[in-house]
């Protein structure tokens, strides 16, 4: 097992990180993620991993990533929600991990959704 | 499915939405190359008659929709290798499910990234339930549990970016001495 007294050293390093979060609340991301059957049969575990990645890679702090349910969309998953602080939510579909770091860079990063990836891209294909 | 790992992904739902405090899963490969999985859960449980449908890919609990595929699914690649799937429950004291993979058959999933898989579902519900993994083969064995690694991180999120990695490297080390042999 990776030792634990590594685990120690991430937990001081997020708690700094954690301090300045707690100070700008009404600024966080949220990335939500289908998880349903049929969001996992379609690749949502890869998808979620990639975000993880991402996000820790460019520490980010103020980007929360959760899982939801089946929204009855099935044929387009995976699926991605993300809502940035303020703003109106934007639904990725047919996510892969390829396109997560555009999605973290050109979206979460800077404010501009990738419209060629979102459900009215795909709806008006 | 493309992996047993994903279907796993899969039900432990069925047991964070029965409210459970513990999930305990558990992986035992025999010397004959059946391969166990079970998930048991202390959540809500379920009456003998919703056991006796839970089966059908048309019984749910959810409201929104009227099919639930989680366990059919499961059903049909253990079956279609040779297994089967058990379901045990009790309301008000849990489920245990168990499906068995003979994987030496053609028709065997493989095991797939099951660290990928347990580091996803405790970043789902980092709060609770614990979860705890078991895995066992000739090979060997190993344990892990969110109540072990818990008074570590002094209230830091299990869903954190960074331990969210730690514990999938810890238990991808882990795993692949004892289950490697079928994860591909």
């Amino acid at each position: 097992m990776k030792s634990l007294a590594e685990l120690e050293a991430i937990r001081k390093a997020t708690l700094s990180r954690i301090n300045v979060r707690t100070d700008e609340k009404t600024d966080t991301t949220r990335v939500v993620i289908g998880m349903a059957t049929c969001g996992i049969a379609a690749g949502a575990r890869p998808v979620m991993l990639s975000f993880m990645d991402e996000i820790q890679k460019r520490q980010l702090a103020h980007v929360s990533v959760s899982q939801t349910g089946c929204v009855g969309m099935c044929r387009l998953e995976p699926m991605v929600d993300v809502i940035l602080p303020g703003k109106e939510k934007v639904t990725y579909v047919h996510v892969k991990p390829e396109m997560v770091p555009r999605i973290v860079a050109e979206h979460i990063v800077n404010g501009r959704p990738v419209e060629e990836y979102t459900i009215g891209a795909a709806e008006n294909a | 499915m493309k992996e047993i790992a994903l279907h796993l992904l899969d039900i432990v739902q069925n047991s964070v939405k029965a409210g459970a405090n513990h999930v305990d899963i558990d992986f035992e490969l025999d010397a004959d190359g059946v391969l166990a999985m079970s998930v048991k859960d202390d959540g809500c449980g379920m009456s003998p008659e919703f056991v006796a449908r839970v089966r059908s890919p048309f019984v749910t609990t959810r409201t929104t929709r009227k099919v639930g595929l989680g366990i059919p699914l499961l059903m049909q690649n253990a079956v279609q290798s040779g297994g089967k799937v058990d379901i045990e429950s009790e309301e008000g004291k849990g489920t245990t499910i168990t499906a068995t993979f003979h994987t030496a058959s053609i028709d065997c999933l493989p095991l797939g990234d099951l660290a990928s898989t347990v580091a996803t579902i405790i970043m789902g519900s980092p709060d609770r339930p614990e979860f705890s993994l078991h895995c066992a083969s000739p090979a060997g064995d190993m344990r892990f549990s969110t109540e072990e690694i818990r008074p570590v991180l002094e209230g830091v999120s299990l869903a954190e970016p960074d331990v969210v990695q730690w514990i999938q490297q810890s238990l991808q080390e882990e795993i692949e001495p004892i289950l490697g042999g079928i994860m591909r």
